[in-house]
Parts: C-alpha cells; structure tokens; sequence
C-alpha cells in the first residue's frame, strides 16, 4: 500500500474496494467498541465532524487580531490561552500553548521530532510532511536549509529558532505582518495568514497589489 | 542509541515530500477513536500511553508503516493491554466484516 514507485492510475477507486488490513482492524475496534457499549457509532460521527470543522482559519483569526491590537499580541505572547478564549474560542482540553513572534532579526519555526505535535484545535490536522521523518530529522539540524526548500531564503543574520513540541507544549508562531497590509480589514488580514505561516516554514503572503 | 521514534538530528534524512493527502475516511475514524477513547468521560486510552505504544514498536516497522496505521496498531495494542477487547475478538471481527463485505459485493 506504499507503492511509490508505481502511481496506481490503472486502478478505479471504488467503494466496495476490498478493505486493506488497518482498515479492516479500524472498522473491527469500532464495531467491538459500539457492541460494548464504550461508544456509539453518533460519537465516532461528531468526532468526524469535529475534526473536519477545525481549520488554519481559527488560528489565522488569532494572528489577524494579534497584527491589529498590539495589547492582544502582548497578551498572546505572555499567555496564548488566556488571550485565545478572550476572543470566544473555547480553549479548556487545550495543552500549553506558547505563540512566539517573527521579527525582523528572528525567525521562528516549528517541529515534533518525537511524533506529530500541533495546536490541532487552532490549526487542524498537521500536514504529512509534518509528521514526515526527514521534517522531523532535519528542520533541527539544518533549519535554513530546509526553509530554503520551503521558498523561504533568509538572509544569514537571521536567528532562526526551532521550537520542538511534546504533548503537553505546543507553538504557534505569529508570522511577520506583510508589507503593504496596512489599511487592509482584520477579515482581510486574516486571509493572508497561512498555516505553512504560522508553522513557521514561510512567511505570510503579501497582499495583491 | 535513541529511539526509532526520537528523530532528531537523525542521519541520512533525505528530502522532505510536500505532496499532502486528504485524510480518508479510515484515518479520520482512527482519529476520531482516540479523541474518544482518551476524551474526558471515557479515558480508556491516555495519550502518552498511545505515545509509548508507538514507540514500542519494531524499528523497521515504526519507519515503514503510514502514520495512522501506527495509531490504529497502538490502539490495538493498547485495548488488548487494557483487557478492553481481545486480540482473538478483533480477529473474528474483521473476518466477518470482510466476508458480510464479501456478499454486499455479490463477490
């Protein structure tokens, strides 16, 4: 099921498609689990529909405000949590939530060497290549040079910091506002952060002119 | 020596792939399992444990399997641990799903 050699154009996608092993184990522990009682088949849906809700546009909402009202992003950066629920995003199962601030002397981005980290409730689900090993093995030891991968090219002296998340510790990083943003509405704003921002590997887009 | 898991720094790591993928619909319910069986309520499964669970799995194993087949496999494990389900169970399980699979299909 990891053929990457051959991409399997001749071979439909289809629905009654003979089940793989993990998707036989999954459909089996759910079925178990629902017969047991643990858990309805209502759960697993919601819990569906709750992943597929969160998005990079919550935390672009986050670093849209925190451009616009400076007491925000003060507060952001000394307590992310606390200043996230002050704009009605409910953050109680949250982890620990640390927002670090690109500048124009230091560059910050983020990695889970140990697994796959990731402010899932402000970002939603990590892309593959965050949870991929050579991410993982190289943003900490090479950082500009994967960054220059990204597109991203910074100038030598740049500090480039690397923020390794665990379980409990999670990043998000405030990208630089682009120029030629001023005057642009918060909701407008909001829409040039991207995720790939605010993980740190580009920086947000510039406005078109 | 570190860990499988622990990648940091890890020799030989080649090119990062960017192309991503739309979770299908197996990895989202894998997904969903644990925010459940972890979630305030049940608390069957805790996430560090999920953690140690991946960990321990074989080396080569841990580097070849897809990111969600690990979790799946760690649940599995963890369940069985737990004496939640038994591996025997989940086995005639997925045999009947694939043989009731097997008649919806007219195979």
């Amino acid at each position: 099921m990891h053929d990457h050699d051959a991409p399997d154009s001749h071979l439909p996608i289809e629905a009654d498609a003979e089940l793989t092993y993990y998707e036989q184990r999954v459909e089996a522990i759910q079925a178990l689990l629902i017969e047991k009682g643990l858990l309805s088949a209502d759960d697993v849906r919601r819990a569906v529909e709750d992943m597929d809700a969160r998005s990079p546009a919550v935390g672009a909402r986050v670093i849209a405000r925190a451009w616009v009202d400076p007491h925000f992003k003060q507060h952001l950066l000394a307590d992310a949590k606390a200043a996230i629920a002050t704009l009605g995003i409910d953050v109680d199962t949250w982890s620990t939530l640390v927002a670090v601030e690109n500048t124009p002397t230091i560059h910050n981005v983020v990695v889970c060497t140990l697994c796959s980290c990731y402010p899932r409730s402000l970002l939603g689900v990590p892309p593959d290549w965050y949870k991929s090993l050579n991410y993982r093995a190289r943003v900490v030891k090479e950082p500009r040079t994967v960054l220059e991968e990204f597109g991203l090219e910074l100038a030598p002296d740049i500090e480039v910091r690397v923020y390794d998340s665990t379980a409990d510790m999670r990043y998000l990083v405030i990208p630089q506002r682009p120029a030629g943003s001023e005057g642009l509405s918060e909701e407008a704003l909001a829409a040039l952060v991207t995720r790939d921002s605010m993980i740190g590997v580009t920086q947000a887009q510039e406005p078109s002119p | 020596m570190p860990g499988v898991h622990d990648r940091g720094g890890w020799p030989d790591a080649g090119l990062i792939t960017k192309a991503e993928h739309e979770l299908s619909f197996w990895e989202k319910r894998t997904d969903a399992l644990l925010v459940l069986l972890s979630g305030a309520g049940r608390r069957v499964i805790r996430v560090d444990e999920l953690r140690r669970a991946i960990e321990s799995l074989p080396p080569e194993a841990y580097e070849t399997m897809g990111y969600y087949e690990r979790w799946i496999s760690a649940i599995e494990t963890l369940l069985i641990e737990k004496n939640v389900l038994t591996k025997s169970e989940i086995d005639h399980k997925a045999e009947q799903i694939v043989e009731q699979r097997k008649i919806e299909t007219g195979e």
